[in-house]
């Protein structure tokens, strides 16, 4: 007991005397909520918009005032020609250009159907279709709730089921702590254990009356511990900063979390005992982590709208499973047992990988 | 620990091991006896690594028998790893440890009782010279003294055995002599020292050199019989005119 305390203690030094390390672990996770919470975000807000009106009127002054007074729009000015919708698009003075068309003179009258035309630059089109349909609802708003306006004309009724404001944070949160603590542990301890290995260190403990299984255990405790320690700074942040609920059970949460760690370090120890430089196993815990986990894992682009390929390609990665139950405990705040199915896949990957490592440990010191 | 066997801490039988149909170390038999000085030579390749892995319970071997400190390297790797020493061609301790962290972390392993870490650390530092940088990082320190340091550190469990694999790469003749009265000092406490060197003039220190040519050994005797046999004035002839035979390169 005495001998793996004062392994571990090594191991906190090296991880505490090495700057890049340290900024590393400490840095990145924060760094990359607060990026992914505020500055990369798919949210619609501050969309310009001029319009075109050749037969200006009460009516339209008051809508144009009503888009203006919404959160997601700014009006920004008005076109006098034809010609000038289009200077106005590609100059990026406004992202769209709302065209009353002549009908809308004979608002109210019986018989006609006013109608406006959204130009929107699509060279975004995400961005274009959410524009679009919020300025729709907004318009329809405008003529269902006449203050002023001249009673239901309009026809179609659009609602936004899914995350009413559209925060792309609610999304983004559970798919930064399956991508961070799968790049902290797995990449850090792989690292970490390679580093032994090329130095030579690694040979002076195997001669060593010390177990093997107890090096690599000291290894993983300081890495379990900060990993830890960033689901915490990682939830605070979520719930602090970006105002992000925890709706479901938090302790139900952090155990959860906790099962996934482990399993990043025995992704970790898994490519240690493959790899015999640091360089090489941090690109394979780069291209083989890092990457599927971002692209694949339903934390950017959703796993449903993927080839069926790649769907079952996705059902290996265990940011896959992490982020959705982590989604369905954080965000919609559903009990544990509706997370058991991720929890049994995410417990089998660990025996597993913990298995191949161990076997593939034992191996490498014959 | 078998009384017959008395002096002898090292006994090598047809000791064998292969990778496949590769044969890195062919039937190899000798003794060390107990506070001998031994070099293991051979050129890069000839099988000195893999032998002395085997003698350190890190390897089984294919063939043959062989016993360390009076245990099995087939079966008691761990009786043998606690009772020797050891010290690698790349570096041994941490660099990003201070010098008294490094002697702490290893008598720790070792199992050397608390209460004496301290008390023989202090009078190692002294003894090297070292007490005044026991706060400094190993890596600020020159290479020569860094070997010293390993070798020390490798000897404070007082080991039955140590085992030195081209310990002073990389440094001047001054710093390797300076080394080598560590390594007659620890031979006269009655710990066996088993080196393998590059160095030619190293060979001449030794109390007896073996010299391994394709796994096997080809010549095995005190340097001065050696060079008698040989026909030579240096242990550097002796070392050509066997390497010459060889077959495997690097």
């Amino acid at each position: 007991m005495k001998k793996m305390l004062s392994f571990i203690r090594k191991e906190f030094y090296h991880i505490f005397r090495d700057k890049r390390t340290m900024l590393i672990l400490i840095g990145m996770p924060m760094v990359q909520i607060i990026l992914f919470g505020f500055a990369i975000s798919n949210d619609v807000k501050n969309v310009r918009v001029a319009y075109y009106a050749p037969h200006y009127n009460n009516d339209i002054q008051k809508l144009v005032a009503k888009i203006d007074a919404n959160d997601y729009f700014i009006v920004v000015g008005k076109c006098t020609t034809k010609e000038d919708i289009n200077h106005a698009l590609l100059s990026g003075k406004a992202d769209i250009v709302a065209y009353f068309d002549r009908d809308f003179s004979k608002i109210g009258k019986k018989g006609s159907t006013p109608t406006v035309n959204l130009i929107i630059d699509a060279c975004d089109p995400n961005m274009a279709t959410m524009e679009s349909t919020i300025l729709t609802q907004v318009i329809n708003d405008y003529f269902k709730n006449p203050a002023g306006g001249t009673g239901a004309l309009l026809v179609p009724h659009t609602r936004l089921l899914y995350n009413p404001s559209m925060e792309s944070s609610y999304n983004f949160v559970p798919g930064i702590m399956g991508l961070i603590l799968m790049v902290i542990c797995a990449m850090m301890t792989s690292i970490s254990i390679v580093r032994e290995k090329e130095v030579g260190t690694m040979e002076v403990l195997l001669v060593s009356p010390s177990r093997p299984m107890g090096i690599i255990f000291a290894k993983m405790v300081p890495y379990f511990t900060i990993s830890c320690l960033n689901l915490a700074t990682i939830l605070v942040l979520s719930v602090f900063v970006l105002k992000l609920p925890i709706a479901g059970s938090l302790i139900g949460l952090i155990l959860f979390a906790m099962l996934y760690i482990a399993l990043a370090l025995a992704f970790g120890l898994l490519i240690s005992t493959i790899m015999k430089t640091q360089v090489s196993a941090m690109l394979v815990s780069m291209m083989g982590l890092l990457m599927p986990t971002m692209l694949l894992s339903g934390m950017i682009y959703p796993v449903e709208n993927m080839p069926a390929i790649l769907q079952w390609i996705s059902a290996v990665i265990p940011a896959r499973w992490f982020i959705t139950a982590v989604r369905k405990v954080m965000i919609q705040g559903l009990p544990m047992a509706a997370i058991v199915k991720e929890i049994a896949v995410i417990g089998g990957m660990l025996i597993i990988i913990t298995g191949l490592s161990l076997k593939n440990f034992k191996k490498r010191l014959e | 620990m078998n009384d017959e066997m008395g002096n002898k801490v090292i006994i090598a039988e047809n000791l064998t091991k292969k990778f496949g149909n590769f044969t890195a170390v062919d039937h190899i038999t000798f003794e060390v006896e107990r506070g001998e000085i031994f070099g293991f030579l051979g050129a890069n390749g000839a099988g000195k690594t893999t032998a002395m892995r085997m003698f350190c319970g890190l390897s089984r071997p294919t063939e043959g028998k062989g016993s360390v400190g009076g245990f099995d390297v087939r079966t008691q790797a761990e009786q043998i790893k606690k009772n020797i020493g050891y010290m690698s061609q790349k570096f041994s301790l941490y660099e990003d440890l201070k010098v008294w962290e490094n002697i702490r972390l290893f008598a720790g392993i070792y199992g050397v009782k608390e209460g004496e870490i301290k008390s023989r650390s202090e009078e190692l530092l002294h003894r090297l010279g070292l007490y005044e940088e026991r706060d400094s990082f190993v890596k600020s320190l020159p290479l020569g003294w860094k070997q010293k340091l390993a070798f020390s550190v490798a000897i404070f469990h007082h080991p039955k055995i140590v085992f030195l694999d081209e310990p002073t790469g990389g440094v001047d003749p001054i710093a390797r002599r300076q080394f080598w009265e560590l390594i007659y000092e620890a031979a006269d406490q009655g710990i066996t020292i088993f080196v393998t060197t590059h160095y030619m003039d190293e060979a001449e220190y030794c109390n007896r050199v073996s010299i391994m040519v394709d796994g096997r050994i080809d010549a095995l005797d005190t340097p001065r019989n050696l060079k008698e046999q040989f026909g030579t004035t240096d242990m550097d002839g002796v070392f050509r005119a066997l390497a010459r035979k060889a077959k495997r390169g690097d």
